[in-house]
């Protein structure tokens, strides 16, 4: 299948280093909590609490892993379901300002069920988005992210994947021009 | 994660071992929103679900209303007691007139075993068996897995499982041996011969009469309820001399599980007949998880209604 590589290595930890520095500039972390959406956000969400964390001092910076499947508008409407993944939240979330994080943004439907279930938690103060690749164009939704890692300009056929160290891979964005199995 | 191979819940026959895993990893992720704050998700806000009990029920139907409010669904409830059944109409007609309300799911109990099927073939619309008389009783044999499971560990490939009491009546039982022989288990069922039907074995299951052979040899044991209700009325058939003389022989009391001296996991799928089948003091210890099943059956129930509407 015909894919090229986005984002190397090297150009992937540089990324992330820049989307730390630029939630510092605005937070301080007193009363800001991280939280990853199942399950690749999550990923982009630890990542960055542990280099928040090295910014910081060792600082300790709450992170949630939200799942948002049961939350989600196209039950029944996909040809297969998605698998609920594992929902972990120890802290809530009232009068805090999160920032929700995800790896990559599309259609912004799966935003919106984050922010949906997030309410499960209490109503903070505020909410900001951080992706850590935002594909434009194809928005479905009046959702735009606050931080960015990279934009990316595809069509909608393509499909675009971030693989993790954490999975036996190298840190890096790859395009395919179809689905991969 | 792989859509289930079947469009009702008819019992537990037509169902895949990947069913019951896709069933039990979602109702594991349920049961973790009904530990939240706030234990309630959309996913079915655009579904209307009709209980219909033509059988009493508080358990099966409370978790089943409670579970599709967790999800929620709206929900219409219906018992045969104050209907129109009494009038004489048919069940399809029934059902038929419910659906014509637009009504997306049918959660049926009905004392004759296979209605639920009946109906599958009659109507169009989704069904999920909460009890077909002495036939099946699906979304209870899951819970009861999923519970021993938790206790057992994930796989029960080789763990010897035994069912006690009422087996030629209880749709429990039928159901949990089908369940726990998909999952690789070994069963055995005990009880008085009187209350054991014939040819039990060709469901693979071995068969005793002695109550502490059956506790020694097993890891988990399912003690289902006496039906009194079929027992010692003057028209009704004696299946055992005396409720007595069952407790001695088939009752799990504390001398017999301290005779045993090992951990046995202990269910019961209630309503409980204490000093019967099960003593008070075994009820309420540690090693019964009576309660943990009805806590899982919310979430397995959660499980089954999302993973249907999903399809």
């Amino acid at each position: 299948m015909e894919s090229q590589v986005l984002i190397n290595e090297e150009q992937f930890a540089l990324i992330l280093d820049r989307l730390a520095h630029q939630l510092l500039e605005h937070h301080e972390f007193n009363e800001t909590d991280l939280v990853g959406l199942q399950p690749r956000g999550t990923r982009v969400a630890y990542r960055l609490a542990e280099r928040l964390s090295e910014l910081l001092d060792g600082k300790e910076i709450r992170c949630g892993s939200l799942d948002v499947t049961f939350h989600r508008d196209d039950l029944g409407r996909r040809d297969k379901p998605i698998a609920p993944q594992e929902n972990i939240m120890e802290f809530l979330v009232e009068d805090r300002k999160v920032i929700l994080v995800d790896d990559v943004l599309f259609t912004g439907r799966t935003i919106r069920a984050g922010l949906d279930a997030l309410l499960a938690y209490g109503r903070p103060k505020k909410v900001e988005l951080a992706v850590l690749i935002d594909r434009r164009f194809k928005r479905e939704l009046p959702i735009e992210p606050t931080y960015i890692g990279q934009q990316i300009d595809s069509i909608s056929d393509q499909h675009v994947v971030v693989e993790w160290s954490e999975e036996n891979k190298s840190d890096r964005v790859i395009l395919f021009n179809a689905k991969p199995e | 994660m792989s859509n289930l191979s079947i469009k009702h819940l008819l019992g537990i026959q037509g169902l895949t071992r990947d069913d019951i895993e896709t069933i039990f990893s979602t109702a594991a992720e349920f049961k973790e929103v009904l530990n939240r704050p706030i234990k309630k998700v959309p996913s079915l806000r655009d579904t209307t679900v009709a209980n219909l009990f033509f059988e009493n029920s508080t358990r099966t139907r409370l978790s089943f209303e409670l579970a599709q409010k967790r999800l929620s669904a709206d929900v219409v409830n219906f018992s045969a007691a104050s209907s129109s059944v009494k009038k004489g109409e048919t069940l399809v007609d029934t059902v038929k007139n419910i659906l014509a309300m637009k009504v997306d799911m049918l959660v049926i109990r009905h004392p004759h075993p296979g209605a639920p099927h009946f109906l599958a073939n009659k109507v169009n619309t989704t069904i999920v068996n909460a009890g077909d008389g002495t036939h099946e009783h699906p979304t209870q044999a899951l819970l009861d897995s999923f519970s021993i499971r938790e206790k057992l560990g994930q796989d029960l490939e080789g763990k010897k499982i035994s069912i006690v009491g009422d087996i030629m009546h209880s749709r429990v039982a039928l159901s949990n041996i089908l369940a726990l022989k998909l999952q690789g288990a070994t069963v055995k069922v005990c009880g008085p011969a009187t209350l054991i039907p014939k040819h039990m074995e060709s469901l693979g299951v071995e068969v005793s009469h002695d109550l502490d052979e059956t506790l020694a040899w097993a890891d988990v044991a399912n003690m289902l309820r006496i039906q009194l209700e079929r027992q010692g009325e003057d028209d009704a058939i004696s299946f055992f001399p005396s409720i007595r003389e069952y407790t001695i022989n088939f009752g799990l009391t504390t001398e017999r599980l301290e005779r045993l001296d090992k951990e046995l996991v202990i269910l019961h799928p209630g309503p409980i007949n204490r000093g019967v089948e099960i003593s008070s003091e075994i009820a309420d210890s540690e090693n019964a998880i009576i309660l943990e099943q009805v806590e899982n059956g919310v979430a397995i129930r959660m499980a089954i209604m999302y993973l249907l509407a999903n399809r």
